[in-house]
């Protein structure tokens, strides 16, 4: 039931294609984003936030993602953006004033609140863009090659890509076993999501604890089976997953960072 | 018989959380697994055989006395690596042992281990997945696959690792009637090909697959021969905790009534000798 609920929202869900993106390599769509984010966060004014809605419209139109499934899970997001608005207009008290039906506001709150309203929706579409078009176990492939430098000072970096690769795998494991142990709990009598916040809380105890108890006992069982199938650690361990820089990334390289160098371009002037 | 690729002195075991008055987990097993055995290990519960069994791939080290596995000690840890490569080992519970978020990536999990070049990797994979049925499931999650289907790919992470012997530790008890029919045809098969195989179980119908049966009581070999020679004693089998076959109770409740067979170890067996 949980993983029914789970699919209902586009956010942090991968939405599986065979587009430019979906294909590209993921080191090259973590390079896009965070570049995308940085610069987001570095140009003032609309023209070049509005050269980047339009890199991003694309990314989207590419990557063949239902625009009426994005909207449904981005609700909550344009919510937060409009009360981001909001605040804005009453944070300014001076320039020019503008009537809005009843409200008398400044010119200046319109625009910087726009400007972050819209500033925000970027930086949460930049990053559904992200995970909608990039499977879970590239992206943290994708991430422990980015760092893999890092490997030479000592830091488990591909240790660490194994636990997020674990933890992944293991989610709908534990999600099973929750639904599990719920009914078994409500089997006997067990009051599950009922009464305020507070009791409801409460309740969940005794599914949580049982839990926690088999999943510590799986992990010591995981363990042993890794062991056995000769993991010694990250190193001098290979990866079959071979990753190469094709012609999507040279396309995607390209758009990104020509639509971002225009965006630093027009915002200087600002 | 060459010389014993599994070999066991005065083995004993204690667990480190036991305490001092409990019995050892296991105690003076002596014992010698030829290449190319099929050896099945059974016993009550409790009886030692999983404690034993990892004593094979050096995932518990024996207390008391060696074990020696290619004539390399489990307790020098230099020797592990390799012992770990000689030995493959399956576990009773699938969601237990699946590593990777993907068929692929878990039956490549301990290709990667040994740190294999990525086309012998692919090349390997392509192979036993072939080979086990799994081509059409590469790209499933684990979650999305049968009780049956996983226990195939943890078979296939094993066998890809090409060892010489693999250790089946109670691998059907989760599984329905046709996939565990299915196991047992995969494991006789990598039987058939030289490879020794360590089969735990509790399920007395998997003993006639095997050429010798271990039993285990209370830690200690209480019988090591033939299956045919195990049930001939069904007495001897009931005193040690194990439920005599199908077949041997059907014999044995017809030899009751004044007809007496041959000695029967399947209900194929029974059958043939009923009608011939």
């Amino acid at each position: 039931m949980s993983r029914l609920r789970a699919s209902a929202t586009p956010i942090g869900r991968y939405h599986p294609g065979d587009s430019l993106l979906h294909r590209a390599d993921p080191r090259s769509k973590l390079v896009a984003s965070v570049l995308y984010v940085a610069v987001l966060f570095l140009v003032r004014g609309y023209p070049p936030l509005l050269l980047m809605a339009g890199l991003l419209g694309a990314g989207f139109l590419v990557a063949r993602v239902p625009p009426a499934w994005l909207y449904r899970g981005m609700r909550p997001v344009l919510l937060l953006a409009a009360v981001t608005f909001v605040f804005q207009l009453f944070f300014y008290g001076e320039g020019a004033t503008a009537h809005l039906g009843p409200l008398t506001v400044y010119q200046e709150g319109i625009r910087e609140g726009g400007f972050l309203a819209a500033r925000l929706v970027l930086l949460v579409l930049s990053g559904t863009l992200l995970v909608l078009t990039t499977q879970p176990l590239s992206l943290t492939d994708g991430l422990a090659r980015l760092l893999s430098p890092l490997a030479r000072l000592r830091f488990p970096v591909y240790e660490l890509a194994l636990m997020m690769t674990i933890a992944l795998r293991f989610i709908p494991t534990l999600l099973d076993e929750f639904e599990r142990i719920s009914l078994a709990q409500a089997a006997r009598g067990a009051d599950l999501g009922r009464g305020g916040p507070w009791s409801r809380a409460r309740n969940t105890l005794p599914v949580l604890v049982p839990l926690f108890v088999l999943s510590f006992r799986r992990a010591d069982d995981l363990a042993l089976a890794m062991e056995a199938r000769c993991w010694r650690g990250g190193r001098g361990r290979t990866s079959r997953r071979v990753l190469a820089f094709g012609w999507r990334d040279a396309v995607l390289a390209v758009a990104v960072a020509a639509v971002l160098a225009a965006a630093l371009w027009i915002g200087r002037f600002r | 018989m060459g010389q014993a690729i599994i070999s066991l002195r005065d083995v004993s075991y204690r667990y480190p959380q036991a305490s001092p008055q409990r019995r050892p987990a296991l105690s003076g097993i002596t014992l010698d697994i030829a290449p190319g055995e099929y050896v099945a290990v059974a016993g009550a519960n409790g009886s030692g055989k999983s404690t034993l069994v990892r004593m094979l791939d050096a995932l518990l080290l024996p207390t008391g006395g060696t074990v020696s596995i290619d004539g390399l000690d489990t307790r020098e840890a230099a020797n592990r690596d390799r012992i770990r490569e000689t030995v493959g080992m399956v576990f009773q519970d699938p969601d237990s042992q699946i590593v990777g978020a993907t068929v692929a990536d878990d039956i490549a999990f301990g290709l990667e281990n040994l740190g294999l070049p990525p086309e012998e990797i692919d090349a390997r994979l392509a192979a036993v997945a072939g080979r086990f049925g799994l081509t059409e499931l590469l790209e499933r999650e684990p979650y999305r696959l049968s009780g049956g289907q996983k226990q195939r790919t943890a078979l296939a992470g094993v066998v890809a690792l090409e060892p010489r012997v693999i250790v089946l530790d109670e691998p059907t008890s989760m599984l329905d009637p046709r996939s565990r029919e299915q196991f047992h045809a995969l494991a006789a098969e990598l039987w058939s090909e030289g490879t020794t195989i360590v089969y735990v179980t509790h399920l007395l119908e998997e003993l006639a697959l095997a050429g010798r049966v271990i039993v285990l009581d209370a830690g200690v070999i209480a019988f090591d021969g033939t299956p045919r020679e195990l049930c001939a004693a069904p007495r001897r089998m009931e005193a040690l905790g194990l439920e005599p076959p199908l077949a041997v109770r059907l014999a044995r409740a017809l030899s009751r009534r004044g007809i007496e067979l041959e000695p029967p170890l399947t209900l194929a067996e029974l059958a043939r000798s009923v009608c011939g």
